[in-house]
């Protein structure tokens, strides 16, 4: 095959920036398995290549609202490893010294605004920061990321609307992974095709193949020159699956028989792996990437779990200025 | 007829929810995950299959769901719905507050509403702000609401029953780290109770303890660690928060002067100062000032040792207890 070193390259580079997001997600598990982390963890894995490939367009200026399955944004945002991991395991050292937790943590000087516990409630307040950018000249575009379940809550559709009415630069990306918790996405809506709300309301919609980054690039590329050009909104429906339970400990018996194993065969990490080796990319290379990010992933989770517990002293700081 | 069968408090409310679709034609029970799935706590298992399309699940949408709920209710049905964290609430608070609770009133009693709301809510070790709120204070400003918040298999299985057979807008708060508890022997299919009243859970003559919710169980033990040194109170656990049986409290603090009410809710604007007002407005002389105890007023955080730092723990409401029972009045010479 004749693809062009450049070319390899970067699609290596994904590559090693999934797999830093699935070897944190599984250190998460067995953390998790192991009750060093306690309480409700949401994990990412499968959905990867958007949050690595939306991120890869993105620039320092701009500000990006996830959810509870939200590690992974972060990871794509450079937010660090270790300080993540020491978030949810209570240690000082955690992006917010243990009050924000797996489901609800932020790193603003990262760009990552947080994820949100409430679905659908980071929509409006990525407007907001939009509509800031209207007066303060940064150029900033705002970037929702939600579920599918989450197109069915109120707030959602307020958010797009507001901003489709006042052309502000916020982007919406749906990560459509089929499911709310344990619930089809398509038994809980008539019309499938999510993003016709977008269009609707008339803001520029695309549905992309989630495990495809070039697709997600191009769509991601085109809203950001779009919002920081001033023309206002745009919505990204992905299609992609979780190949882990909705939660850990999520028994998953709403999966039709089958369901996973081809999951297992289109997820993002697989899929250009697979690529890759087909590109004539040697085994060598391709496996470099897991290594690399395993090796900082585990030095990662031992100096988290070598930093200091949170001070219980501490609990009320930060409530009022 | 009424038979006892070991059930945790999750099973209990089962039964008593199979027990309302059972009896009451007119119920119909919907939430997130709750028809095929059975909930995300299994609290609905198997009643979809037992009831078909009377047990279904929902989009992500609150306000729809309880909007729902209150027209369905003026139109003859008794809907249930399952919020499953109060926290959720907040996005549908109009369809509570504006909607449901003013239905029977403006329409001078012509269309009522009366719908269930079943849902649960406080702190358990790493949970997030957004999943860690007690906000039956919120509820309980509202009149035209009632509020009952059941902790034990049996008040869960009783309460379910008496707030649907209730022709006004209920809310039961229930709390999810009771759900899978050991079982307990639950008596189920007897008479369904009123709504109203409360538990009475210890005798005592050195003080008052006014509490409800899980903490309950955190009171109890302080109560019962006292007991060592010769100091016992009364322990009142409010099952039902509206109607809420202030003429309990004043009878127990008539006789033993002194009251500490205990919540997980925050403390200021706790439902804790409404009972401590009412008792003060009684009239009724103390021993010693009334104390309220609850969340430190904070945010709370998913670390487990911060939030615990700030939510009431047995050995501090041993100590507060203490207090109260030691105090005395100045100059008093004793
Ligand atoms: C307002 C609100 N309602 C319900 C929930 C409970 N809940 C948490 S995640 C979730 C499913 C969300 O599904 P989706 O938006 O598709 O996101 P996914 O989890 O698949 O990433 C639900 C119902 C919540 N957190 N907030
Ligand atoms: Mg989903």
């Amino acid at each position: 095959m004749s693809e062009s070193p450049v070319a390899v390259n970067d699609r290596l580079r994904d590559l090693h920036a999934m797999w830093r997001i699935r070897a944190l997600e599984e250190k998460v598990r067995d953390l998790r398995l192991e009750e060093l982390i306690v309480g409700s963890v949401h994990l990412s894995n499968g959905q990867e290549s958007i949050a690595v490939a939306a991120c890869s367009e993105l620039r320092p200026q701009d500000a990006l609202y996830a959810t509870y399955r939200g590690h992974g944004w972060a990871v794509a945002r450079g937010v660090p490893p270790r300080n993540i991991l020491a978030e949810l395991l209570a240690r000082s050292t955690g992006v917010n010294g243990g009050r924000g937790g797996s489901a609800h943590f932020s790193a603003p000087e990262f760009g990552f605004h947080g994820e949100n516990s409430i679905v659908g409630a980071g929509a409006p307040t990525a407007v907001g920061a939009a509509l800031a950018a209207r007066y303060d000249g940064s150029g900033r575009v705002a970037v929702s990321v939600f579920g599918d379940g989450a197109m069915n809550q109120g707030a959602v559709t307020e958010a797009m609307n507001f901003a489709a009415a006042f052309g502000l630069g916020v982007i919406f990306i749906c990560e459509n992974n089929r499911y709310s918790e344990l619930t089809p996405i398509n038994d809980m809506v008539a019309n499938p095709d999510l993003s016709q709300r977008a269009t609707a309301l008339g803001i520029p919609a695309v549905r992309v193949d989630g495990n495809d980054l070039s697709q997600v690039r191009t769509a991601m590329s085109l809203s950001v020159a779009s919002a920081a050009a001033g023309r206002g909104p745009s919505f990204i429906e992905a299609h992609t699956q979780r190949i882990v339970g909705h939660y850990i400990g999520d028994a998953e018996q709403y999966r039709p028989a089958g369901e996973l194993d081809a999951d297992m065969i289109v997820e993002p990490i697989a899929r250009l792996a697979r690529e890759l080796e087909t590109a004539g990319v040697g085994r060598h290379a391709i496996d470099r990437c897991e290594a690399r990010a395993r090796d900082e992933i585990e030095r990662a989770a031992s100096q988290a779990l070598a930093d200091p517990l949170v001070d219980p002293s501490t609990a009320k700081e930060h409530l009022y200025a | 007829m009424p038979e006892a069968v070991k059930l945790n408090v999750g099973g209990a409310v089962n039964a008593a929810l199979a027990r309302c679709l059972e009896e009451m034609p007119e119920t119909i029970l919907y939430g997130e995950d709750v028809g095929k799935p059975g909930g995300v706590f299994g609290i609905s298992r198997g009643l979809q299959k037992r009831f078909g399309d009377r047990v279904f699940d929902t989009p992500i949408s609150e306000t729809a769901m309880l909007g729902a709920a209150v027209g369905a209710a003026s139109f003859g049905r008794r809907p249930i719905v399952e919020i499953m964290w109060i926290d959720f609430s907040l996005v549908a608070l109009d369809q509570i507050v504006n909607q449901a609770a003013n239905v029977r009133y403006v329409s001078e009693g012509r269309t009522t509403a009366p719908l269930t709301i079943r849902t649960q809510q406080g702190n358990s070790p790493g949970a997030c702000a957004q999943h860690s709120q007690n906000l039956e204070a919120l509820l309980l400003h509202i009149p035209g609401i009632r509020v009952c918040m059941p902790r034990t298999g049996q008040d869960a299985y009783d309460l379910v029953l008496s707030a649907v057979a209730c022709e006004d807008p209920t809310v039961v708060i229930e709390n999810r780290t009771l759900y899978a508890g050991a079982k307990e022997e639950v008596t189920i299919g007897g008479e369904i109770l009123p709504i109203g009243g409360h538990r009475r859970r210890r005798d005592g003559d050195h003080a008052t303890v006014v509490t409800w919710g899980s903490i309950t169980t955190r009171v109890l033990d302080a109560v019962d660690r006292l007991a060592a040194d010769g100091l016992t109170a009364d322990v009142l656990e409010m099952v039902w928060l509206n109607p809420f049986d202030h003429s309990a409290v004043l009878e127990s603090v008539r006789r033993t002067g002194r009251l500490l009410v205990v919540h997980e809710a925050a403390r200021t604007g706790g439902f804790g100062a409404e009972v401590v007002a009412r008792v003060v407005e009684s009239g009724t002389v103390l021993l010693a000032p009334p104390r309220r105890l609850g969340l430190n007023d904070s945010r709370i955080p998913s670390a487990p040792q911060l939030a615990a730092a700030l939510i009431p723990q047995t050995e501090q409401i041993a100590s507060e207890l203490r207090e109260v029972i030691g105090w005395t009045h100045a100059g008093d010479g004793s």
